[in-house]
């Protein structure tokens, strides 16, 4: 995971002052149901980005709006400096999309649908950006090198969207969404994939806004998170970041005596400091453990759902000490 | 290069590549062959029956009514049961995530029907050729009529099962909102029995819709002058017959742009999600 120093700043821009996406007061509404009030954040040239949030927060309507699938109520959206409501194809040629539930092209065999679709790209290649992707070179990434000529129905639920991802990437896009891209993935599959996103952010500059449930997964592949709860962007910033504006607290386990002790310490290495040098020698099995991203998350949602829809971020209860 | 022509294009390569898929695999195979069994069966039936009022074996007349019943299966049932399943399927939103993508789709789609259709086309005339007399006696002239009833039969049926397809909800209602009232078409235009021998009071009704005059048309197509004697008015009445089919495919492809980029526009990651958990409560 790449550690970024300020918000919004990834190693990988370069030659590009222009954000990737950039969403401000972003306004979503079904009838008098609103979805979004109000939902802005930026990313960065090949800054890879994590979505999480509950069901129903608008996670998928945030992204279908980004994508060019959604009209949105109100708001200004750019997408490579585009609005995507009026994004055109040659702006499609430019962006990758990766959804959860497709089935489709059951008949066709993998490397023959990779080299079909990969063939409407063919016209927006240029002198830096060659396109497609050749269909080999995919279907070793994404490892579905035995099941190249297969028919696409035969595949498992795994294979199945690991075609998808490279069906997602076939056309070298500026800019990916993926959207719960490991759900039913075996832990290899996953292990894959992260790299495949690795390699994509770091050596193709690609942007990647994904959505997970996996907060492990989120917070390995993030260079970003955002929490969407309560209709809102609630978080924005790296997992540690995150970790430290919702809780100052950290665990500190240690056993003195054979008898184990936990402390939630606001100052973890005063705390810890202070420890030695009162009891020197006599401690051991030292731990000092941040929150975790799902402490966090959990929090941060449980306080957002709840109603008190109160942006400060004072710390909701003790955090460390608990488990 | 230009860009809608390439994607026109890779719509013909796709049209292709699944009508290979589609004829070389099993359950494809078994409904083409079972499908047309049934109606050479009808036909084997039909050699040793006279038109009414001539002496033209009545198989002769309804192997061009299937022709035409034919153009409106590909074009209308075909291609409702299609985009509904692909709505469904994800293959639309494909389409729309590619640069182009809904052209090449499209093309595909039209190029599929008629691919289809003119399987069929080959299926009944080489077994017409082979096993009826009096279809080797068709001159030119005969076939580029059935060649113009074809393309404006299709342009006249397709773009409605293009709409059904667009406007229903589920795959299951793309099949039976085209399959019944097709089957009821059939039943009272004429194809496998002349017009003549069904109640009066059918006939206006049938002659509002294309499968009577796709059937009416074809049969002029390949039968002698003399059948004629056996159709309403006694004529084959050509002008009429092209400008039903031609009304219908000039309306139709006015409205089917209209309806296919409202639909379209709604197709998206959720509206795909949510057609899926449907058809998998359904299912199981």
């Amino acid at each position: 995971m790449t550690v970024t120093g300020a918000l919004g700043h990834s190693p990988a821009v370069e030659g590009s002052d222009q954000a990737a996406i950039d969403v401000r007061d972003l306004r979503m509404s079904y009838g008098s149901v609103e979805v979004l009030a109000g939902v802005s954040f930026t990313a960065q040239r090949g800054e890879v980005l994590t979505l999480l949030g509950p069901n129903g927060a608008g996670k998928s309507t945030t992204i279908e709006i980004l994508e060019g699938f959604r009209r949105r109520s109100a708001g200004e959206v750019s997408v490579l400096g585009v609005d995507p409501a009026q994004g055109d194809e040659q702006w499609r040629a430019r962006i990758g999309v990766v959804l959860q539930s497709w089935r489709d092209h059951g008949r066709w065999r993998v490397r023959e649908l990779l080299n079909h679709l990969g063939q409407y790209y063919l016209p927006y290649s240029t002198e830096d950006r060659r396109r497609p992707l050749q269909a080999d070179e995919l279907i070793e990434m994404v490892g579905l090198t035995a099941e190249a000529d297969r028919k696409i129905v035969s595949l498992s639920g795994g294979q199945r969207r690991r075609l998808d991802v490279a069906i997602g990437i076939v056309g070298r896009p500026e800019l990916l969404f993926l959207d719960e891209p490991t759900a039913g993935f075996d832990p290899q599959a996953r292990r894959d994939f992260h790299d495949v996103v690795h390699r994509l952010a770091d050596l193709e500059n690609t942007t990647i806004l994904l959505t997970t449930h996996d907060l492990d997964e989120a917070e390995k592949l993030a260079d970003r998170i955002l929490i969407l709860a309560g209709h809102r962007i609630v978080a924005d910033g790296s997992a540690d970041q995150l970790s430290r504006q919702v809780s100052g607290h950290t665990e500190v386990r240690w056993t003195r005596d054979g008898q184990r002790f936990v402390h939630s310490a606001a100052d973890a290495t005063g705390f810890v400091r202070q420890l030695f040098s009162q009891y020197g020698e006599e401690i051991a099995d030292l731990e000092v453990r941040r929150a975790t991203l799902e402490d966090t998350y959990m929090a941060l949602v449980q306080r957002h759902e709840s109603g008190s829809a109160d942006q400060s971020a004072e710390p909701a209860a003790t955090f460390g000490g608990q488990r | 290069m230009n860009l809608q022509l390439h994607a026109v294009r890779l719509g013909l390569f796709r049209a292709w590549t699944e009508f290979r898929q589609s004829i070389t695999t099993r359950t494809d195979q078994v409904w083409i062959v079972s499908v047309n069994g049934i109606f050479i069966v009808v036909l084997l039936f039909q050699r040793n029956a006279d038109i009414p009022g001539t002496d033209i074996p009545l198989a002769l007349a309804t192997l061009p009514s299937l022709l035409g019943m034919n153009v409106m299966t590909g074009g209308w049932m075909q291609t409702a049961t299609t985009l509904s399943a692909e709505r469904e399927d994800g293959t639309l939103l494909r389409a729309k995530a590619t640069p182009n993508g809904m052209i090449g789709y499209l093309v595909a789609r039209i190029a599929l029907s008629a691919l289809n259709i003119l399987l069929g086309f080959a299926i009944f005339l080489v077994f017409g050729l082979t096993l009826l007399d009096g279809l080797g006696a068709v001159g030119v002239g005969g076939w580029l009529i059935l060649l113009a009833v074809f393309v404006v039969g299709l342009l006249a049926t397709l773009p409605w099962g293009a709409m059904l397809g667009s406007l229903v909800k589920s795959s299951g209602a793309g099949f039976g909102l085209s399959f019944l009232p097709a089957s009821l078409l059939i039943g009272i235009s004429g194809i496998f029995y002349p017009i003549s021998g069904l109640p009066d009071w059918l006939h206006p009704i049938a002659q509002i819709f294309p499968v009577y005059w796709l059937g009416l048309g074809m049969r002029s197509a390949l039968l002698p002058d003399q059948a004629a004697l056996a159709e309403i008015g006694e004529s084959w009445r050509h002008l009429e017959t092209f400008g039903m089919l031609g009304l219908w495919a000039v309306v139709g492809l006015a409205l089917a742009p209209r309806v296919l980029r409202r639909m379209a526009q709604r197709e998206s990651g959720s509206a795909v999600e949510e057609r899926r958990q449907r058809a998998m409560q359904m299912g199981t």
